[in-house]
């Protein structure tokens, strides 16, 4: 039993990651009806920016300030950059295409995407970046239950990852903005011809997704250890699933999607074989678009004429 | 059409269409060779590119040349079948390299020894058919989905099969299908008493392949067929109402395309005479679409075309820093052909881009020779005629890094502000570009044409979302 609980554990970590990259996915989706392949590589970007700022306070061995106030400022560095970042590609690429037909900001996503990953590459090089976590955080000062070993990095994860999860879900639900993205989410012209500045609205929610992808791929930084150009594919992927699973363009569907994907991956990779992982997380999702195209959580659409 | 004094009402759209279309030639000498084109009927210009691609190897065409071209070949090929999907039908289909890669190890499979212990080891005139026929059922299983799922959903659901295909090669029975290894010692095409060994045979294999396939297709674009296609891409609820079977008619656009993607496959296969599982990976996929977007979705000839060019950059020229030094400095200098007017602003441009590098370059060698120290990377009389006009640093890894982020930042300035402050901006925007060239991106091609898919997706999306020689589609005001 033991076993389960521990696989459970990783499981609702990677989620918690997962969740939060499908958060910002089904945030854009929402606004834009835009599938943003980019967004795996904003993930990317933002573990890379956790990377430097090591590396700029001396190094995962030599941290020359406080360990808190590093993992602040990596926090909010990442999610500032690639929040920025997010906003310049919607202002560059997809807002021109707003009124294009659907297939053209897709094809740019897609373009984006390839883009920004072999930028990395000249960039960065193709060598992994390791965090050295443990360097500087001690990974046995978490809570030991029984024979399950929870440690300080996971309980950061999903602690920082709920609370982000909990600030978005007022956000929308509570604030003026919230109600705007909702407002442009439920009918874009509408949503115009009552005063909302749609362009504002849509660029915020830009930076809101991606700056939860930066802080996600610092966190997968901190969890897992290394960095390369390459994470941000199938990370987005994953993302993908859960955002589908859980019914794209909602919000709690999103974070319901991300955990069921993580545990199911931990579970698969612990009683089964680690080389199947992801075969059946790709089989998983197809089953569940064909059986519920509208996801979990999701309200089916009427295709409007 | 004429266009009356009242306007057009019946079909405005299309009058709309053609009046952008009119717009959208490219001016001068550009447009008049895209209009002297449009005067020779299709069928006459298939046959003058067949014939031209035919007579290239006898004019010295040899070794490495051969293989770009036939790699150039099988992609152009993927590219047309892409076309119906894509193109015709407008389903976005993620995972159509999948196909490419089932043609590929179907191929593998029947036509080597890799089950002859069972005693299958079948010529290439039975596995080919097969191959093709099995690929046809497959891309209906995978069409399947397209008769519920509309758009980005069908998108999803497409790339995850192109994914599964991979994990599937790399992960499930090995002693088959060769895991990460793939499968090696495939038998050459075999036909007729005819044995292709050499690339020169594949290269003539694939004209006709190729010719053959863009005049079948040709046939049906003009079909009843393939006017269901377009009017589902447009609205699939009004061609249902003309009582075009849509769920059929979007199946047949998936198999359509995977056969021609198996055939792409089983020559390709037999051609390298080894498949491995990342040959069907992702990053070929977006080659494909960006051949497919650069000549136009929706062209059969545009897709071939669009395809073959890339793939030749890709593939040929990028390899050498002479050539890449040309196609580099004539791109720029074409772009600001084709977009600067009118002639003054186009000369003073380069005059001061000119009168830029050369002062930058003096000020800066005159700060600290370290700076200047370097030479520039591209070969040949280029290189003689930049340097004293590039900076290149004697280190030029971390500047090149840091000018590489300054540029993408700058070209995204450029199309945001107005057009007096972009003529001033592009000067010191060429002049970056060409320090990024000489610096980082020509000593490293492998990245750098990575990067160039990248963009030409971007910027034909955003540019000239039509393609080269695609046509302008209207959306109907809903």
């Amino acid at each position: 039993m033991g076993f389960f609980f521990q696989e459970l554990v990783n499981g609702v970590t990677t989620g918690a990651l997962y969740a939060l990259i499908a958060l910002g996915f089904s945030m854009v989706y929402g606004v834009l009806k835009l599938l943003n392949f980019a967004h795996g590589d904003l993930y990317m970007v933002g573990a890379y920016i956790g990377f430097f700022v090591i590396q700029f306070f001396g190094g995962a061995a030599h941290v020359n300030i406080p360990v808190p106030l590093l993992l602040v400022i990596m926090f909010v560095l990442a999610a500032g950059l690639v929040g920025g970042l997010g906003v310049a590609i919607e202002r560059f690429a997809y807002r021109p295409l707003r009124d294009a037909p659907r297939i053209a900001p897709l094809i740019t996503a897609i373009g984006i995407s390839f883009f920004l990953e072999n930028s990395a590459l000249l960039l960065f090089g193709a060598q992994y970046r390791i965090y050295n976590t443990s360097e500087f955080i001690s990974f046995s000062s978490g809570i030991q239950i029984g024979s399950v070993s929870i440690d300080s990095v996971q309980i950061m994860v999903v602690v920082l990852g709920a609370a982000l999860m909990l600030g978005l879900r007022l956000l929308v639900n509570r604030t003026r903005l919230g109600k705007q993205m909702r407002a442009v989410a439920a009918d874009r012209e509408a949503a115009e011809m009552l005063g909302i500045n749609v362009d504002f609205t849509i660029a915020a929610t830009f930076f809101l997704g991606s700056a939860l992808a930066g802080v996600a791929g610092v966190m997968a930084g901190l969890l897992f250890n290394q960095v390369t150009n390459t994470i941000g594919f199938i990370a987005g992927l994953k993302a993908f699933t859960a955002a589908v699973v859980g019914g794209i363009g909602s919000l709690p569907g999103a974070m319901l999607g991300g955990l069921l994907i993580g545990i199911a991956e931990s579970f698969v990779t612990g009683y089964i074989s680690s080389t199947f992982t992801n075969l059946i997380v790709f089989g998983l999702l197809i089953v569940v678009m064909l059986v519920r195209p509208s996801g979990l959580l999701g309200r089916a659409q009427l295709q409007k004429v | 059409m004429s266009i009356d004094s009242q306007g057009p009402q019946v079909g405005a759209d299309e009058w709309v269409a053609r009046q952008a279309h009119r717009r959208e030639y490219l001016p001068s000498w550009l447009g008049q060779v895209e209009r002297a084109t449009e005067r020779i009927g299709w069928w006459p210009r298939l046959a003058v590119a067949a014939l031209a691609g035919a007579a290239l190897p006898s004019l010295g065409l040899g070794g490495f040349q051969l293989q770009v071209g036939i790699d150039a070949m099988v992609i152009a090929l993927l590219a047309v079948g892409l076309n119906i999907v894509v193109g015709w039908a407008g389903l976005l289909d993620l995972g159509y390299i999948a196909f490419f890669g089932f043609g590929a190890y179907g191929f593998a499979l029947l036509s080597s020894a890799q089950f002859t212990s069972t005693g299958i080891h079948l010529p290439a005139y039975l596995s080919v058919p097969i191959v093709m026929i099995a690929a046809a059922i497959v891309g209906l299983g995978v069409g399947l989905p397209s008769r519920r799922l509309i758009g980005d959903y069908l998108a999803i659901v497409t790339l995850f099969f192109g994914e599964a295909f991979v994990e599937f090669t790399n992960n499930v029975a090995p002693s088959k299908l060769g895991g990460p290894n793939g499968i090696v010692g495939i038998d050459p095409i075999k036909a007729f008493g005819w044995q292709l060994t050499s690339n020169f045979g594949y290269y003539y294999l694939l004209v006709i392949v190729l010719v053959v396939t863009m005049a079948v297709l040709r046939l049906v674009e003009t079909s009843r067929t393939g006017r269901a296609w377009r009017a589902v891409r447009e609205d699939p609820l009004a061609a249902a109402s003309m009582t075009i079977p849509v769920n059929r008619v979007k199946l047949a656009a998936f198999a359509g395309g995977a056969v021609v993607a198996a055939l792409a496959g089983t020559i390709y296969a037999a051609q390298q005479a080894s498949v491995f599982p990342t040959d069907f990976d992702t990053p070929i996929l977006i080659l494909i679409y960006a051949g497919l977007i650069l000549g136009g979705a929706g062209s059969i000839a545009g897709a071939a075309l669009g395809a073959l060019v890339v793939m030749i950059i890709y593939d040929g020229l990028l390899r050498s820093p002479t050539d890449a030094g040309f196609l580099f400095y004539g791109l720029v200098l074409l772009t600001l052909l084709a977009k600067l007017r009118p002639w003054r602003r186009l000369g003073a441009v380069l005059a001061a881009t000119v009168a830029f590098g050369f002062v930058a370059h003096a000020i800066a060698g005159a700060i600290s020779a370290r700076v200047v120290a370097g030479a520039p990377q591209s070969g040949g009389w280029i290189a003689d005629a930049l340097r004293d006009w590039v900076i290149v640093p004697a280190n030029p890894q971390t500047p090149g890094n840091w000018g590489f982020v300054v540029l993408v930042c700058l070209l995204i300035a450029l199309v945001q502000v107005s057009s007096q402050w972009r003529t001033i901006l592009l000067v010191p925007a060429i002049y970056l570009a060409s320090f990024v060239w000489e610096t980082r991106l020509v000593v490293e091609p492998s990245i750098t044409r990575q990067l160039m898919i990248g963009a030409i997706l971007i910027v034909m999306m955003n540019a000239r979302p039509q393609g080269l020689l695609g046509q302008r589609r209207v959306e109907a005001l809903t």
